[in-house]
């Protein structure tokens, strides 16, 4: 009906088993639709054409909103981003993960878009997005990591054939926090951790998530471990709205006395999953955070980073981020 | 007269045989037989619906009792009721129409604007219960149980402007004025939840909707002199 997006089936299926039949049902043609703001893209662009959408959001699994659990939080998956935002709970205990949802895109799709589509978005690779048969799209070439590329955006680590990066600013919060994902597969409801949630093309090149066709993320639990602990995050993007992170730093940190007894520090943007910065983490943990100490972090941070041709800028970046982040620690 | 300069006559060639010749593999000549169309009475209807001619009661009665009973396996219906500024319009819908088109195309309320048609620049913000969201990358389906406001619904029925539309006008908002329904839908759905923002507040709300003759700060000013008022 609309000139840009090709004709579907529409499902709205009131329970979970229904909605796991008509995915059995239409096998590789059918699509979950949750917020929809990144599925209609797809759509609008043509690269992706299933012929039948099946909207979850009438799922009562999905739509628990945000409760207490045993002193963390367990999150449904239809949960959007401006619910998360506005969460006291969330705000008291994980403000990190309000700070990372504030900053997706821009009001409008944060109304409508959750939490569960925002950890299970696929890379904003825009040779892929744009449809080139890449090796992510099933085909044999890299178009983002050859002489002429654009690549800007891409990786600074661990790029086996893809160069794409993960494009969710609440990831890496998630990761610092410890956070479990609760799917249902088949029958059977499994519980992932975040930091085995998010896959890298060394596993699947086609996939961003251990999720595979026909799994429904139910929500996202994360434990009281790093409840009301000091938490950091910022976003660094070309554009403060819409815009994808260029870098993102997440951490969150138990300070005993003056030093650090325990800390987390994830990376988003700069690998295809989240990135544990785990050399700073080591570096931090039992010292006391001061400027020798930013100093060290930020030169360790993007240490064994490969960049591309366009993509330098991105290491003085996570150093700098990884320098405020500690910084934060002694303010 | 030499026929050579004479126009070509397309008719002197005409045998009334087909232009392209089916030819089967024992060489001899192959015409299909004609078929009439296979028509019932199901297809008939749903022709009708689906290209919007005529749409009656009639016709949702025979094609919902037609359907097959599975629910799970059941599509969407496409005729549906909206609530559209306080009203219940019956529309056509397809499965895969956004609220904007049917907005626009399907109930004549043109006042939203389609500008990029992907969720990036905010001139076809709505309403839904009372919350700003994009109408071009919203499917109608998604939203037909909730209440749709759109910028033709701000304004009083006796053509009172609300405050917000007129601090626009105060303050030299709008300059070619594409992006002002979303402005103002924004706007209005923000001082509803905040009736008292802070100046960065504001900005960050409206941060959502794009203004290509660069009028941030007239909007801006616009969003807190409102707030006086609502």
């Amino acid at each position: 009906m609309t000139d840009m997006m090709h004709n579907f089936e529409l499902f709205q299926p009131g329970s979970l088993a229904d909605a796991q039949a008509l995915v059995k049902k239409h096998g590789d043609n059918a699509w979950l639709l949750a917020g929809g703001k990144d599925s209609l893209d797809w759509f609008k662009d043509r690269v992706k054409q299933p012929a039948a959408v099946i909207d979850i959001s009438g799922l009562a699994e999905l739509n628990g909103g945000i409760r207490d659990d045993d002193g963390g939080v367990y999150i449904s998956a239809m949960t959007t981003l401006t619910e998360i935002t506005k969460s006291e709970l969330i705000k008291e205990r994980f403000p990190m993960l309000a700070d990372a949802a504030e900053r997706v895109a821009s009001p409008q799709i944060r109304n409508v878009g959750t939490i569960g589509g925002n950890l299970c978005q696929d890379t904003r690779c825009h040779y892929y997005r744009d449809g080139f048969p890449c090796y992510r799209a099933g085909g044999d070439t890299c178009f983002a990591n050859t002489p002429t590329a654009m690549n800007r955006e891409h990786a600074l680590f661990e790029a086996k054939r893809c160069v794409a990066v993960t494009p969710s600013d609440t990831a890496p919060a998630c990761v610092a926090l410890d956070a479990e994902m609760l799917v249902q597969r088949g029958e059977n409801q499994i519980v992932v951790p975040a930091e085995e949630f998010f896959i890298g093309p060394e596993i699947d090149i086609e996939r961003m998530t251990v999720l595979e066709p026909g799994d429904i993320l139910l929500g996202i639990r994360i434990p009281a471990t790093w409840a009301e602990s000091h938490q950091y995050f910022e976003k660094v993007a070309d554009r403060n709205t819409w815009d994808f992170a260029l870098v993102s730093v997440a951490m969150a940190a138990i300070k005993e006395g003056d030093s650090v007894s325990d800390i987390r520090m994830v990376c988003g943007a700069v690998q295809c999953t989240p990135r544990r910065m785990s050399n700073v983490e080591d570096l931090l943990k039992g010292e006391v955070p001061n400027e020798e100490m930013e100093t060290l972090a930020s030169r360790v941070a993007s240490s064994g980073a490969k960049a591309l041709n366009y993509n330098h800028f991105k290491q003085p970046l996570m150093a700098n981020l990884a320098k405020r982040a500690v910084r934060s620690l002694s303010a | 007269m030499n026929e050579d300069l004479m126009p070509y006559d397309p008719t002197v060639d005409y045998t009334g045989e087909p232009a392209i010749k089916e030819i089967t593999p024992d060489g001899s000549k192959h015409i299909p037989p004609w078929k009439p169309l296979n028509l019932t009475r199901r297809r008939f209807l749903q022709g009708v619906v689906c290209s919007g001619i005529a749409v009656s009661s009639t016709a949702i009665l025979f094609t919902s009792g037609t359907r097959p009973a599975r629910a799970d396996a059941r599509a969407v219906e496409r005729l549906i009721t909206l609530n559209v500024n306080g009203r219940k319009r019956n529309v056509d819908v397809a499965p895969n129409e956004t609220l904007a088109h049917t907005l626009r195309y399907g109930l004549n309320l043109i006042g939203t604007k389609v500008g990029c048609n992907r969720a990036e620049c905010g001139a076809c913000a709505v309403m839904a219960d009372g919350v700003s969201i994009y109408s071009c990358s919203t499917l109608t389906h998604r939203i037909k149980n909730k209440s749709i406001t759109t910028i033709e619904g701000i304004a009083d029925s006796d053509g009172t402007l609300h405050p917000v539309q007129q601090a626009f006008i105060d303050e030299l908002g709008p300059q070619c004025g594409f992006c002002t329904p979303g402005q103002v839908v924004t706007a209005v759905s923000f001082l509803k939840e905040n009736p008292n923002p802070t100046v960065d507040e504001a900005r960050m709300a409206m941060s959502g909707n794009l203004c290509r003759c660069g009028a941030y700060d007239h909007y801006l000013k616009g969003v807190m002199k409102a707030s006086e008022k609502v």
